[in-house]
């Protein structure tokens, strides 16, 4: 079991390495790949909160939507440089994470799902009415991600797709790797501990609170990161980025991909991403169709992906 | 000045009506069934549009009655069918699946209806003012807001007086006592999830008759709805109906002194109520 599940990590580590290679074979595109690696951040770190601390928000695109305008905005006013942009950009959505965090921890369940939306809606209005500085509806452009420069070498963020995607690639990496070894410390084990019983785990002198907030700012973090890297990815910040179906799409890819497995959203991301991109390119009426999978999901599929996959291999 | 002010309080008056109507029917789904309906937008703009298709045939009048009522038949509907099979299962699924039902019914209006906006038109006696000194309040609004109160006070009776609504509000603090009582539980969580869509279907037709009609006129005014009962406090009818009318005003006098921030203050004054008294205003401690 040991050695399957570390071929497993390999294979998928082996497999995002090379994307830009095989995609072409099997009608991909070099920024659908990008998309996916970004999306699945996002997916992946709102499963750190979903399904590892078992706290369903419902709100985390406001995050994804601050460190999008945080990038957009700091190489369009401030200094052009990719860098500060997603430093920036992290540091705005972890701070609102931090204070709007601290008014909804106390809230459990349902109640936190809803407060959750609704301050989500909040960072939307301002991007949509702040037209001066936002673009508003139109959403922020006029700027363009710059390369980086790290003294030794240059990478060329803006001329080749495949740099842009080992950059996205690089930041996925890091923040999976930090997020798996937070679940694997005490810290993480607490988590598994709230979700699995909050009375008892409260009972043997954890305090709840502080853990559901840590890990809803953690998870808001790289939310944020995966923010930056997709406004990187457009050269643009949308409204929609920040908008409560933006949220509905990461809490699809997390439960379609599969929320207790660690890789599951992933798979979910990917899923989707190549699903949406394959519908709106056919149809009109593809939020018919989006919706209807949705309901296709929940029906037939709540488990996810990984879900299945574990209780076949199960004896 | 006052007369800019009184404008716009009324306005808000009347926002905060339908805010309050369609947050009492979510407020009632969730209650009794622990979903939060999505989709509650989609119903009110399936409510609006079928008086607009129904209205040359039965007039006005009877296009306000009847097409929230098919309305709620599609709701009780969509409840058996798929709504139901959620109950008990982690809030999670039922958040996901009327998500994807907002979808569906806001592109299915579209489809069918077209995503021009179409204009609804009310009686005519009713647009004009009733005095030149207050020339906003048109005969429609003053309708609009008896109407609210008419139907809001009629909904606090039946929850009050009748047999289901007495088991509705049973149902809401213990529904396994209910069951075990001999009460379908079945049958009760279907006509209440009717009751909270006829109410959405009537806001989406009184909506139509002011703002005009537009596939996305629900998921405009579901968001404020979720304000409304967070503020009122989950679990608390008349604690949504306050919640409604207080962003509605708040927002209408926002609109006054300072236009652009009119959206946003309702959820900073959803965020003082957080801070302050986390259950909402009269909303109970440790129900959620």
């Amino acid at each position: 079991m040991q050695v399957d599940r570390r071929a497993a990590h390999a294979l998928v580590w082996l497999l995002l390495l090379t994307m830009p290679f095989w995609l072409d074979w099997v009608d991909g595109y070099t920024a659908l790949g990008t998309r996916i690696v970004v999306l699945a951040l996002a997916a992946m770190s709102l499963n750190f909160l979903l399904g590892f601390t078992g706290v369903l928000s419902f709100g985390h695109a406001a995050y994804f939507g601050l460190g999008a305008y945080g990038l957009g905005m700091t190489i369009k006013y401030l200094v052009p440089s990719t860098l500060a942009g997603m430093a920036v950009g992290v540091i705005a959505g972890t701070l609102a994470a931090m204070l709007l965090g601290a008014l909804i921890v106390r809230l459990r369940g349902i109640y936190f799902a809803m407060v959750t939306i609704a301050f989500g809606q909040v960072f939307y209005f301002i991007a949509y009415r702040w037209n001066a500085v936002t673009g508003g509806d139109d959403g922020l452009s006029g700027w363009r991600r710059q390369p980086v420069d790290l003294g030794f070498v240059r990478i060329d963020l803006l001329g080749s797709d495949n740099a842009l995607y080992y950059w996205c690639l690089f930041w996925f990496a890091a923040a999976v790797l930090i997020m798996a070894a937070l679940l694997r410390s005490p810290f993480g084990r607490t988590l598994l501990a709230i979700r699995e019983n909050e009375r008892r785990a409260r009972f043997l002198g954890i305090p709840i609170d502080r853990h559901i907030w840590l890990s809803w700012v953690i998870s808001c973090l790289f939310v944020s990161l995966a923010g930056t890297l997709y406004a990187l990815l457009n050269s643009f910040a949308d409204p929609h980025d920040l908008r409560w179906d933006q949220s509905g799409d990461f809490v699809i890819m997390a439960v379609l991909g599969g929320m207790r497995s660690f890789w599951g959203p992933l798979i979910g991301a990917a899923v989707y991403v190549v699903l949406q991109d394959y519908i709106s390119s056919q149809t009109e009426n593809w939020m018919s169709f989006i919706g209807l999978f949705f309901v296709l999901v929940v029906l037939f599929f709540p488990r996810g992906v990984m879900g299945v996959l574990r209780r076949r291999s199960a004896p | 000045m006052t007369q800019l002010i009184l404008f716009n309080l009324f306005n808000g008056l009347i926002i905060g009506a339908f805010y309050a109507l369609m947050a009492l029917g979510l407020s009632l789904i969730l209650n009794l069934s622990g979903v939060i309906n999505f989709a509650h937008g989609g119903f009110l703009a399936i409510g609006a549009y079928l008086a607009f298709t129904l209205m040359p045939y039965i007039g006005f009048w009877g296009a306000l009655i009847v097409a929230p009522l098919v309305t709620a038949l599609l709701g009780i509907a969509v409840e058996r069918m798929l709504i139901s099979r959620l109950y008990g299962r982690d809030p999670l699924y039922g958040l996901l699946l009327t998500f994807g039902l907002a979808f569906i019914l806001e592109d299915g209006t579209r489809y069918l209806w077209g995503a021009a906006t179409l204009p609804f038109s009310v009686p005519g006696w009713m647009q004009s003012p009733l005095s030149n000194e207050f020339f906003f309040l048109t005969g429609y609004r003053l309708f609009m807001v008896l109407l609210v109160v008419v139907v809001v006070a009629a909904l606090f009776l039946i929850l009050g007086y009748t047999r289901l609504g007495m088991r509705i509000r049973a149902g809401t603090l213990d529904l396994e006592m209910v069951s075990v009582l001999g009460v379908n539980v079945r049958v009760l969580r279907n006509l209440n999830f009717g009751l909270g869509i006829f109410l959405a279907g009537l806001a989406g037709v009184l909506a139509a008759g002011m703002l005009g009609l537009q596939p996305t006129i629900g998921s405009t005014l579901i968001m404020p709805s979720f304000v409304a009962i967070i503020i009122g406090g989950l679990g608390s009818l008349p604690g949504t109906l306050l919640g409604g009318l207080l962003i509605g005003v708040a927002s209408g006098l926002t609109a006054v002194f300072f236009p652009s921030a009119s959206e946003a203050v309702i959820y900073v004054m959803m965020g003082l109520v957080l801070l302050v008294r986390p259950r909402g205003l009269l909303g109970e401690e440790g129900r959620f």
